[in-house]
């Protein structure tokens, strides 16, 4: 009731003040004087330091949010009224809708990285990292990568897998992902790699990219939104696509895999990517079905039971192994 | 050279945190052990604390004496720890006088009770956290809501929120630095404890 005189500091004060930084180094430009700045503020006590961790901590597991905004994300286009849009999803989620898609579509795992080390994943394990330089690299499936965060360089060496990074850009010291004999060095980027034996495919969403290739015939490219590129030992090649293809691709990002006049071999294949729990069709007719839609990047069952809604397969799990067939 | 601060190697090698004199397994321990606890120590606070404005004040307080502690050494069970330091803190407070709901003073002998009981804190931690910060979207007032759903849903910058909503960039940071509070308690606070 009575207002008491306190001696306690006023911790709304202080949380409110970490938030204003919290929002302004995620949502605005960041200079390194920016940063300067924050780090003083934090290092005047450990009450600031404390009221930041928490509110940072909490926003990067809210990260998983983002899962509700589904593969049709559309950061690019202006749809007219965006908010709109996506509250309904989340009323849906509420419902406990997409729910299940969303927890189902396996936890992406937080890190601060303190040091330059390896980093990997699990089939179907999909992990996201802060580098220590702020740039921000998310794992996709069974990957591998090590990364080398130093004075002057900035170098993540991708052994195996798919990764998509944003990076914080510095020209002092060039973010370089190298893949075997290829090489991508970010000009201000958000762009993904993806290395297969023989093969590394490069998207890139934002901003720009160089590629260069230790292959013999292999020379300097830029790389420029909608751009992807893949590169075997002996060719590159480059190819522009529309938005929503690079979505599509990219949709694992968000916990899903979208199809579009997919076929049946093709869609098996990537769930299989995903999932230890394979998915086996041996009849060819089968395989060339095709099918569209979105689905959790675990949801082999909710799969196989589409087809056999749709196609009237017959489903039979046997041997850790989801067969479909006529 | 883009280390001004002269922390050398370390200071680069550090991660996004920007924590400046503390060690990061401060950070962590705290991220990882003791907000999780939040929801008790709010509990443990308001249960034998009678002026409910405090509330806040307090368990900052409580915050910093834990870091404070573990800064020295990283305690073995986080729980009991922060359940103690809150204790101190309040009799400290009862002792000195600084607020004095009078029967404040009767619950101290009650502090000693309910520090050691192991919580099933954790496991509510995680069960429903996506539901939870949903909820608190749904929550917020609806400009600050669009702003929000915005910045985090669809990764807009501020800049970008500020043109589509067409209001000012100061306003979005508001809307912003609310929403993130807001996230926090959801996943930290009170109500995390009551699902």
């Amino acid at each position: 009731m009575n207002e008491p005189e306190t001696a306690l500091p006023d911790a709304r004060e202080v949380r409110a003040r970490a938030a204003d930084w919290l929002q302004r180094r995620t949502f605005w430009n960041w200079s390194e004087e920016d940063e300067r700045a924050l780090e003083a503020w934090l290092a005047e006590s450990l009450s600031h330091r404390v009221a930041y961790w928490r509110l940072r901590s909490a926003w990067e597991r809210s990260e998983k949010l983002t899962a509700l905004r589904g593969p049709a994300f559309g950061r690019q286009q202006p749809p007219p009224a965006p908010a709109r849009r996506f509250l309904p999803m989340l009323k849906m989620a509420a419902a406990g809708v997409a729910l299940v898609a969303v927890l189902g579509a396996g936890a992406a795992y937080f890190h601060q990285t303190p040091r330059g080390q390896t980093f990997s994943t699990p089939i179907g394990g999909r992990e996201v990292l802060t580098l220590a330089d702020g740039s921000q690299v998310e794992l996709n499936t069974d990957t591998m990568l090590r990364t080398d965060i130093g004075r002057d360089r900035r170098t993540v060496y991708l052994e195996k897998g798919e990764a998509f990074f944003q990076v914080v850009h510095d020209e002092k010291r060039p973010f370089v992902v190298l893949a075997g004999d290829h090489r991508v060095t970010d000009l201000g980027t958000k762009f993904s790699v993806r290395r297969q034996p023989g093969r590394v495919e490069v998207t890139l969403v934002e901003g720009r990219a160089q590629f260069d290739s230790n292959a013999p015939n292999g020379k300097p490219t830029v790389l420029i939104p909608g751009d992807i590129l893949v590169a075997t030992a002996k060719s590159t090649s480059l190819t522009r696509r529309p938005e929503q293809e690079l979505e599509r691709a990219l949709s694992w990002r968000q916990g899903y895999i979208v199809f579009d006049h997919t076929t049946l071999a093709d869609a098996a294949a990537q769930f299989n990517r995903y999932n230890t729990e394979k998915i086996a069709i041996t009849d060819p007719k089968v395989a060339r079905l095709t099918i569209d839609g979105t689905f959790p990047i675990n949801g082999v069952h909710a799969f196989a039971r589409v087809t056999n809604v749709v196609f009237k397969l017959h489903v039979e799990r046997r041997d850790g192994e989801t067969v479909l067939s006529r | 050279m883009g280390d001004p601060s002269g922390t050398g190697q370390e200071g680069l090698e550090r991660a996004r945190s920007g924590s400046v004199m503390t060690a990061p397994e401060v950070e962590l321990w705290f991220v990882g052990e003791v907000l999780p606890l939040e929801s008790v120590l709010t509990q443990f606070l308001r249960h034998n604390w009678r002026d409910a404005n405090d509330i806040e004040d307090l368990r900052q307080e409580v915050y910093v004496r834990v870091c404070e502690g573990a800064q020295k050494q990283i305690p073995a069970a986080a729980k009991p720890f922060v359940l103690t330091i809150a204790r101190n803190l309040l009799i400290d407070k009862v002792r000195r006088g600084h607020i004095v709901p009078i029967d404040a003073v009767a619950d101290v002998e009650a502090l000693n009770t309910a520090i050691d009981e192991p919580g099933p804190e954790r496991s509510v931690m995680a069960r429903d956290e996506l539901r939870r910060l949903q909820t608190a979207i749904e929550k917020l007032p609806p400009r600050c809501r669009q702003a929000v759903v915005m910045g985090r849903i669809e990764g807009l910058t501020g800049r970008e929120i500020a043109q589509r909503m067409g209001i000012s960039e100061k306003t979005v940071s508001e809307h912003l630095s609310l929403g993130m509070c807001a996230l926090a308690d959801a996943l930290y606070g009170e109500q995390a404890r009551k699902e």
